[in-house]
């Protein structure tokens, strides 16, 4: 809500704090200052300060109040007229085209002078015929042949609202002279209003938290009224159906007001908080609506009286019949459901409660009977029509968090004086109030020791009951005890348990949270839980990075479109059921994504052209629907994507070569190896979106945990992607888990030299390289350490469909130097079981 | 002159001439031909050895000594002007080898954790310091999780506070905090007291622009006990941002509504990008908001299990992707999702 300043100080002293100073101490209490936007005043010296400042200063030598003592004829211009002003202490003529001034053109000198806010020559402020705020300096210029440097402001060019239709006619009473900050130079406080502090969507509920931390006296609005008018009784009837949804309604009557524009300090304020204004008595409303935080509507009496056949009108409140509909003020017709509360007269709709009002019924440029509603709503029912609707008001803005029925009363006296003070009118004796369902507002009793024991604080019992009772609640204190029952403007108290709460945060507010001590924690340390699965996906992460993996976060919302892109065209896979997302912010991401594949190949290609080797992993969740299970399986994926060159190129070196399935593996054996998985293998396996000759399955054990290979070259057609071939691997991050060892056995460093050898067997092209592996180790035994691949040679020298594997052997023995005549009695034994299970020979 | 003086003058001569010859050498070839010249088999000095059965039997130990030391003063010569020469020609090489260092270096390409990934750890890393353990929960959620049991019933205003992705699946929503996550770990751990972390994605209905994300990281913080008081709240919350942010870090709390704490909070530092002076980052405050914070809520205490006439604690939830932006002066809050590598190699 935008606060004036001005408007607050009617209520509680501020003039004499510093801007800044209030909008903090505001802040502090819950109201947070979002800007602060100078409509004249000053901005505090200095280059700190805590808030956003817009708007423009009137320096005391530039803008004065003057007075407009003739307007006399341009000598060249129709449209334009000279004025004779007098700021003070100087008579000057001042050009303007103002068409608000055209009236008094060639009159001579006037009796009565127009006062006017006034711009001396080097002012700065908004330039009134550019579109925005554009600041501009006023300089000396000639409009046709007379010179003028001085400025009449209208309202857009002093920053009070956009409106540049004439310039500023102050009261008669605006002393000639006084610069104009004095007069009305203000500041507008953007305030962000907490859901639960709706009561201070107001210039009073804001003025009593203010008054409340400064211990000032807060100045209530006088709710006495002339009520000099016939009684109201028997002009008017409520009949509320459901008090539940309606806890209150009360109607007042003026009659014989004058639709004219309120006095222009009403307007001022309306604008610079952030309202248009209309006529003195939508005017009234909405002042009394910002002042108080009631939301009023003011009935047309005289339309109401044609409605119902010329007979007294009966307010009737009760929720929508199947079918109705009402155009609102906006102009929209509404489709009503059973469930929306209306106000409505024997005719049909009226307004939609706590809402909007309808068209028909509103008052107009005519109007001079106004039945004045003031009312209390259910705020849940006003939500679900403000939702269902779609339509927002600063009505609806207030009842949907929660307005007190008492104020209902309070606002339609306070409208009803400002609309005979600003309109004329009598008002009707006595007022129509139904109140079939107050509000208990809730006693809580709490000890001043539990306070003190929440907050860590030593507040005395006497000093708390004075901080809720400078918030209005009546406190009564017994020793420890303090009983408080809620001040009847707030809903937001509770009863019991967390009324005390309530209390407490309130107490807490006023108190300062600043002035509550901070120490460390004073708590026994809780148990300490073991948690395997967070450690080994850190652990995890880590050994990727050390792989030379950069790790991706991705988007969970995709579509099915997007991952069925994973699939070559013709793919015709089994269902894939996704959960879907009601309210899509697009369809591109309507459903939880099933697959972390899909995520992966989506960055490659984002990626591809912007560098020459990409190697990425994710760990993250997938989502797989569950029949019978109300929330979906979240299943942690991790995937890997490599494409491009194995090494980065740089000068003076060879082109180096692109990576292939062989990479990929490394990175997976050296990953699972960092895990001190055992038991791992690997075999030719199938994959819809690998290619069907360079797919594996990764298994622990008998159970497969993953699968790696080359992108299927019609799955890479469906991504733009560069020449390289991309390898890519999936594995389920809990079936890592299970088999991963944080304890594992740490072999003794050898204190006896090892013996190496080679050995090269040549074997059908069918055998793998890990069955060959397999023979090896078995007649090596346990003296045979390692084992390793260095070389694949097919050729002439070994025949067609056959292939030599080269390995390097490490003998060692835990105990003993191995002879000569042992490690070859070891070679023989391998030699012969390869013969014998793989019928491989030796390559000589 | 005798004959043994005639050798013996012999000798020397050969010694002097030698050495004269050794002087002029300047490289390792011409060295080594003046060893063969002058050490040699057939050298003057190796004759005077072979002559030696010629020579009278008294002149024989004269000579052989006399012959000897010449030779040894001819190979120390050597061994000198090796060392001379082998340090000249590595002062020459030192002298002469130069590389241009300013040629880049080999690229070596290093794996990186995400942004996102690292400041998480940073968190984590503070509050484990301070015995706070990470407890892990859903993305999805049910409503009851995301908003009943954290004390918004169906229709609350607060409720308004977050936009929310609904699935198809009534009751089932994305959740919109890490907030659940306290429910989930209080009626794990009911009644032992809590420190715990709860960090994740959470995702909200917005429109995506370069400051508003649909999906983001956050870190819920949750303390539970007999007697957790607000002055502990402000002491860990303090403690954790002087450590995130810096010795010195700035820090207030300004009162602030969630309906899941009470008194509820959010937690400003002092901007790091203007050090208070006003900036577009901290919108001309001086104050960065990183965090909301509280006192748990009695019911939402009771929904975890605990009774709140006995039990206390606070709760604090903070955004990742926002605090990491504003310290990164990042232009765009899509970049940690987009995976761009030219974005994430600058971690």
């Amino acid at each position: 809500m935008k606060l004036p300043l001005s408007w607050l100080n009617d209520y509680v002293d501020v003039d004499d704090l510093e801007i800044e100073a209030l909008a903090k101490l505001m802040t502090m209490v819950g109201l947070e200052v979002e800007e602060i936007r100078l409509v004249g005043r000053a901005k505090p010296p200095g280059d700190m300060h805590e808030f956003k400042y817009t708007g423009i200063s009137w320096p005391v030598d530039k803008f004065v109040v003057a007075q407009v003592d003739e307007v006399m004829p341009h000598p060249n211009a129709d449209r334009l007229v000279l004025c004779r002003v007098n700021d003070g202490t100087d008579e000057i003529i001042v050009l303007t085209g103002a068409p608000n001034l055209l009236e008094y053109k060639g009159i001579g000198p006037l009796g009565q002078p127009l006062k006017v806010a006034y711009a001396r020559e080097g002012a700065e402020l908004y330039d009134g015929h550019q579109p925005g705020r554009k600041l501009m300096k006023l300089k000396k210029m000639k409009i046709r042949g007379v010179e003028s440097s001085s400025m009449i402001c209208s309202e857009k060019e002093l920053g009070i609202s956009d409106a540049h239709g004439g310039v500023i006619i102050l009261d008669d009473d605006a002393p000639t002279g006084m610069p104009l900050v004095d007069y009305m130079g203000d500041a507008v406080f953007d305030v962000n209003t907490l859901p639960n502090m709706v009561r201070d969507a107001s210039v009073l509920g804001m003025a009593r938290e203010v008054a409340a931390v400064t211990c000032r006296e807060l100045r209530e609005p006088d709710v006495s009224l002339e009520m000099d008018g016939p009684a109201i009784e028997g002009r008017a009837d409520i009949q509320i159906t459901d008090p539940e949804l309606n806890p209150r309604f009360v109607l007042g009557l003026i009659e014989g007001i004058t639709t004219k524009p309120s006095p222009y300090w009403v307007q001022r304020r309306l604008n610079l908080a952030g309202m248009r204004p209309i006529n003195c008595i939508v005017d009234a409303t909405n002042y009394i609506m910002l002042e108080l935080g009631q939301p009023l509507h003011a009935f047309d009496y005289d339309i109401l009286v044609e409605r119902a056949g010329g007979k007294p009108p009966t307010i009737i409140t009760r929720t929508a019949e199947v079918g109705e509909t009402l155009t609102t003020l906006d102009g929209v017709t509404h489709s009503l459901d059973r469930e929306m509360e209306l106000v409505t007269d024997t005719a049909g709709p009226l307004s939609i409660a706590g809402v909007m009002g309808g068209e028909e019924s509103e008052v107009n440029g005519e109007t001079t009977d106004v039945l004045l509603e003031g009312a209390a709503w259910n705020f849940i029912n006003v939500r679900k029509t403000v939702s269902k609707l779609k339509i927002n008001s600063e009505a609806a803005y207030r009842f949907s968090r929660g307005v007190h029925p008492a104020l209902a009363e309070i606002g339609v006296r306070l409208a009803l004086k400002r609309m005979a003070e600003w309109g004329g009118g009598q008002v009707s004796q006595g007022l129509i109030d139904l109140y079939p369902n107050p509000p208990e507002d809730p006693v809580v009793v709490f000890s001043a020791s539990w306070v003190n024991d929440s907050l860590g604080t030593n507040i005395q019992p006497e000093e708390m009951a004075d901080i809720l009772r400078r918030l209005a609640f009546e406190c009564h204190v017994d020793g420890e005890m303090i009983t408080a029952k809620t001040p009847p403007h707030r809903l937001d108290i509770n009863q019991g348990l967390v009324g005390r709460a309530d209390l407490l945060e309130e107490i807490s507010r006023i108190y300062g949270y600043d002035q509550i001590p901070s120490h460390r924690l004073n708590q026994p340390l809780p148990p300490q839980h073991v948690n395997h699965q967070l450690m080994m996906e850190e652990n995890l992460r880590d050994l990727l990075v050390n792989l030379g993996l950069q790790e991706l976060v991705a988007y969970r919302m995709t579509s099915p479109e997007r991952e069925e892109r994973r699939f070559p065209p013709e793919y015709d896979g089994p269902y894939e059921e996704y959960l879907e997302i009601q309210n899509p912010i697009t369809v591109e991401r309507r459903v939880m994504r099933r697959s972390i594949l899909a995520t992966m190949l989506e960055i490659l290609e984002y990626n591809s052209n912007l560098d020459r080797r990409l190697a990425f992993f994710e760990i993250g969740p997938v989502f797989h629907p569950v029949e019978g299970q109300l929330l979906p399986d979240e299943k942690v994926m991790l995937s890997i994507g490599l494409t491009g060159v194995r090494d980065l190129p740089s000068w003076g070196m060879d082109e180096p070569p692109v990576m292939d399935f062989y990479d990929l593996k490394g990175v997976v054996e050296g990953m699972l190896a960092g895990l001190h998985i055992e038991n791992v293998h690997y075999r030719a396996g199938e994959h819809p979106s690998l290619h069907p000759g360079k797919t594996a399955q990764i298994l622990i054990g008998d159970t497969v945990v993953g699968f790696m290979g080359e992108l299927h070259p019609l799955v890479k057609a469906n991504f733009e992607m560069g020449e390289a071939p991309v390898y890519v691997a999936e594995l389920e991050f809990l079936l890592l888990l299970a088999a991963a060892r944080t304890l594992f056995d740490v072999e003794a460093v050898p204190t006896f030299p090892p013996v190496l050898e080679d050995l090269a067997v040549v074997v059908d092209e069918a055998v793998t390289a890990a069955e060959v592996e397999a023979v090896i180790r078995k007649g090596g035994g346990n003296e045979l350490k390692k084992v390793q691949l260095f070389d694949i040679y097919r050729g002439a020298q070994v025949g067609d469909g056959k292939k030599s594997l080269a390995f390097n052997l490490t003998y060692i023995a835990p105990d003993r130097t191995l002879t000569d005549k042992e490690v070859s009695k070891l070679r023989k034994r391998i030699i012969d079981l390869l013969g014998k299970e793989l019928d491989a020979e030796l390559r000589s | 002159m005798t004959g043994k003086e005639a050798e013996l003058e012999k000798l020397a001569q050969i010694q002097t001439e030698a050495l004269a010859a050794l002087a002029d050498v300047a490289d390792e070839g011409a060295l080594e031909a003046w060893r063969v010249a002058h050490m040699g088999r057939s050298s003057a000095v190796m004759g005077v050895f072979s002559r030696m059965g010629s020579m009278d039997k008294d002149l024989r130990p004269v000579m052989g000594k006399a012959a000897n030391e010449v030779r040894q003063a001819l190979e120390a010569a050597l061994d000198e002007k090796r060392q001379a020469l082998e340090a000249e020609a590595l002062s020459r090489s030192l002298e002469t080898e130069k590389l241009d260092v300013t040629l880049p270096g080999r690229p070596v390409r290093r794996g990186r954790l995400h942004p996102l990934t690292q400041v998480l750890r940073r968190i984590f890393q503070i509050f484990g310091d301070m015995g706070f353990q990470v407890y892990p929960s859903p993305e999805v959620e049910t409503d009851d999780y995301n908003f009943t049991y954290l004390n918004m019933p169906p229709y609350h205003p607060a409720r308004d506070m977050w936009d929310t992705f609904y699935t198809k699946t009534e009751g089932v929503l994305l959740r919109t905090h890490t907030s659940p996550g306290q429910i989930r770990v209080m009626r794990a751990r009911a009644p032992e007291p809590i420190r715990a972390i709860l960090p994740g994605a959470t995702m909200r209905y917005e429109q995506l622009s370069a400051r508003s994300e649909i999906e983001f990281a956050q870190v819920e913080v949750l303390v539970v006990g007999e007697h957790v008081t607000f002055a502990e709240l402000k002491g860990t919350l303090d403690d954790f941002a002087r450590r995130m942010f810096g010795e010195y870090a700035r820090t207030r709390l300004r009162p602030s509504h969630f309906p899941f704490t009470e008194p509820s909070a959010e937690m400003d530092v002092g901007c790091f990008v203007c050090d208070g002076h006003g900036c577009p980052v901290c919108k001309e405050t001086g104050w960065l908001e990183i965090l909301g914070c509280g006192m748990v809520h009695p019911l939402v205490l009771e929904y975890g299990g605990y009774d709140p006439a006995v039990y206390s604690g606070f709760a604090a939830g903070m955004g990742i992707d926002r605090s990491t932006l504003m310290r990164y002066r990042i232009d765009d809050i899509r970049h940690f999702r987009n995976n761009d590598v030219r974005f994430l190699r600058q971690f």
